[in-house]
């Protein structure tokens, strides 16, 4: 086992910066450290102007995501022993504009997470507490639970080869959540959402390349809920051409 | 609201990319390695291909692989970066893929 391990990270402080740059540094290798662990030795000890996100180093919070050797990864789960000899890449998120290091701006992810309404729309108003729980069964429940699983880490949209240069493309993660509240049977939302998931920037631009399901750390299908929306809104689509469609 | 027109490509391209999977080795395999390149197997496979119905199988067949093809090769145009150019690509492509089939119709015809 070698002693130490070298990390070049991606620096890039814009008001300092006039384009970005990778830093080497050496950290003490550990067998049971992650990358995330050798962000935050140099953070508290070599450089404390390194800046990323993370909080939970659990794998749940979604925070800490990043391109660790090209690929996109929670850094809390990617442990430096699997990267040996190195040297280990890590940078941004790819297909994000660059905040600062590591940190991308997320605004045109949440701007999206909240186009599709992702919470239980009820179309039936006057329910109170009083009419009680919806119930499902365990059937309700298993087809929709795996996309539930979602973090929303982002992972998905830096591996999708369409967001690296579709900027307007829904994206995997929002279209899998989105999924997540049609297949719902406490839900009646659907008709508030297809207009932005059935779109051409929607599920539409996706070419199911499948990177999206291959990088999830969670195991959410996102290419697979695509598919799935992609069958709804063409049974749409054909039933608005009878004429005594309801669509 | 106004709908894409994807889903229209979109299933063809789907029943196309099926068919072509299925159908498409099992045909290359029979006719051109399983039966004996000679006369008996020739008069034999022109019977099967003169029924009418088989014929119009395989006008089905050829028209949705041409689906297929064109919606591909469109993405994958469009993919590498001539968005600017996405009608003029897709004209192209589904004349292309309609040129293909009426080809088909006309061989299956003669």
């Amino acid at each position: 086992m070698p002693d130490t391990i070298t990390l070049e990270l991606f620096r890039y402080h814009p008001d300092r910066d006039e384009r970005p740059r990778f830093q080497a540094y050496e950290v003490p290798f550990r067998e049971d450290w992650v990358v995330l662990d050798a962000l935050n030795y140099l953070k508290d000890r070599v450089d404390g102007s390194l800046t990323y996100r993370w909080s939970c180093r659990m794998g749940v919070c979604g925070s800490c995501g990043m391109m660790v050797n090209g690929y996109p990864k929670l850094t809390c789960a990617a442990f430096l022993r699997d990267y040996l000899p190195g040297p280990i890449r890590v940078e941004p998120l790819s297909g994000f504009p660059v905040e600062r290091d590591m940190v991308v701006v997320l605004d045109d992810f949440m701007q999206k997470l909240s186009s599709v309404k992702p919470w239980i729309i009820r179309e039936t108003a006057a329910e109170t507490m009083a009419s009680g729980e919806y119930r499902q069964t365990p059937a309700q429940l298993a087809a929709f639970k795996q996309y539930s699983m979602c973090i929303n880490c982002m992972l998905c949209y830096a591996a999708c080869p369409v967001y690296q240069h579709e900027e307007q493309f829904v994206g995997p993660a929002v279209l899998a959540l989105a999924q997540r509240y049609n297949l719902d049977s406490r839900d009646q939302g659907n008709s508030q959402r297809y207009p932005v998931v059935w779109a051409d920037d929607g599920i539409w631009d996706c070419t199911f390349v499948g990177e999206c399901s291959a990088v999830c750390p969670k195991h959410v299908d996102p290419a697979g809920a695509i598919q799935q929306a992609k069958i709804q809104s063409t049974v749409g689509f054909m039933r608005s051409l009878l004429p005594f469609g309801n669509r | 609201m106004r709908y894409s027109n994807e889903p229209l490509f979109w299933s063809l391209f789907s029943a196309g990319g099926m068919l072509a999977a299925l159908l498409l080795p099992v045909l290359i395999v029979l006719t051109g390695f399983v039966l004996p390149a000679d006369e008996i197997a020739f008069s034999h496979l022109q019977d099967i291909f003169s029924n009418a119905l088989i014929r119009l199988v395989l006008f089905a067949l050829a028209f949705l692989v041409f689906m297929h093809w064109a919606n591909r090769f469109r993405h994958t145009l469009v993919d590498m970066g001539l968005k600017s150019l996405h009608t003029p690509i897709s004209v192209l492509s589904y004349v292309v893929a309609i040129a293909g089939t009426a080809w088909a119709a006309l061989v299956l015809l003669g």
